[in-house]
């Protein structure tokens, strides 16, 4: 049976604000990534004062967080819209499971490994 | 003209096929296509569907017209068949009975979830609960719904969870009594509603919206809704 345990907040109107705010941060920051991008000759050192500097380093990091709560929202809903009995049989609820455990380990991974990135050597 | 009608009689029938027809509309009149159905019956009278008043008021025979749900009733043949051919199924989603007839349980248990009556505690007034013209006219556009579920049954999240997500036609009632100044159960209905499924599987598709044949808006009334439960939460 399709339930709502796994869902991000367990609240739909928190969900849906959630979903808003990160999808506002993240067209933020590609507008300033893909902007930086435009100025012209950006090289090694560039890129890397740019993600030297703490501001840019919180404002990755949000992004990230927000990558991870705005996917997973989405992935959740995904899951819960299509893998259910009619399409999968009685299996339906192991497979959603096994579906949204991997999201979730992507989604770590993503998130360890670019703080790795952003602060490691 | 051709007819491809869903016939399925669960006593007989393995699995739901569809059978056609032939027919020659009497003067080439522009008849609906309920009218069509009682023709067809009598060359075979086995053919089951719902019907009622015949005007589009009860909301019996809705049915799914060359891909649309409508009512049979008030849909006119030109507004339905293409080049000459007319599919006739039952409203999608919902488990068939017998050829058109369909199990609105799942409808109505959505239905009965918002609690469709006026809901206020408070002692009766000696004649009526008095409402202002203004506070009356919110009520209009929500009011008329005659539950026929051709939004519901042609919405995809509705086809998806219909356990758990209310759908268009509830959340349209639902509206109607968080409109209702006479109605003091505001916060409780709308705590019922915060849930992931209930209102929030509305994916602003607006199917229901472009097949409702009472020209109604859910889609709106669902924004309200979630306008409502936003300004209550902050
Ligand atoms: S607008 Fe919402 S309720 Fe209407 S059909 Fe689309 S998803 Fe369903
Ligand atoms: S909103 Fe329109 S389509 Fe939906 S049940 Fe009511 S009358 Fe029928």
């Amino acid at each position: 049976m399709v339930t709502q345990v796994t869902s991000f907040s367990r609240n739909g109107l928190s969900d849906w604000v959630v979903q808003r705010v990160t999808a506002v941060i993240l067209a933020v920051y590609t507008l300033v990534v893909v902007g930086f991008l435009l100025l012209g000759d950006i090289g090694y050192t560039e890129w890397s004062t740019l993600f030297d500097q703490t501001w840019m380093q919180i404002f990755t990091l949000l992004a990230i967080l927000s990558t991870c709560a705005h996917a997973w929202i989405g992935m959740w809903t995904i899951g819960t819209d299509y893998i259910r009995e009619h399409y999968f049989g009685s299996g339906a609820d192991g497979i959603r499971f096994i579906y949204q455990i991997t999201c979730i380990i992507a989604l770590a991974i993503y998130l360890i490994w670019s703080i790795k990135i952003l602060w490691g050597n | 003209m051709q007819v491809s009608l869903y016939r399925y009689n669960p006593e007989t029938d393995e699995a739901p096929y569809m059978q056609d027809f032939t027919l020659e509309v009497p003067g080439g009149r522009d008849i609906m296509v309920l009218k069509l159905l009682e023709l067809l019956k009598e060359q075979d009278e086995t053919i089951s569907y719902r019907r009622s008043c015949s005007e589009g008021v009860c909301g019996s025979d809705g049915l799914n017209m060359n891909g649309k749900n409508g009512l049979a009733c008030i849909t006119p043949l030109s507004e339905v068949v293409k080049k000459g051919k007319l599919s006739i199924k039952p409203l999608p989603g919902l488990p068939v009975i017998r050829d058109l007839v369909v199990d609105m349980d799942q409808f109505y248990t959505q239905y009965k979830k918002i609690q469709p009556y006026l809901i206020n505690n408070e002692p009766p007034p000696s004649k009526e609960r008095l409402q202002s013209p203004e506070d009356r006219a919110k009520l209009d556009g929500l009011y008329e719904c005659i539950l026929c579920a051709c939004c519901s049954t042609a919405c995809p999240s509705f086809w998806w969870n219909p356990d758990k997500f209310i759908g268009p036609a509830g959340l349209l009632q639902a509206y109607r009594f968080l409109a209702d100044s006479r109605d003091t159960a505001t916060e409780e209905r709308l705590a019922n509603l915060e849930d992931p499924f209930s209102v929030f599987r509305c994916r602003g598709i607006m199917n229901c919206v472009n097949v409702c044949p009472k020209g109604l808006n859910p889609t709106r009334a669902i924004g309200h809704i979630r306008n409502m439960l936003l300004q209550r939460a902050v």
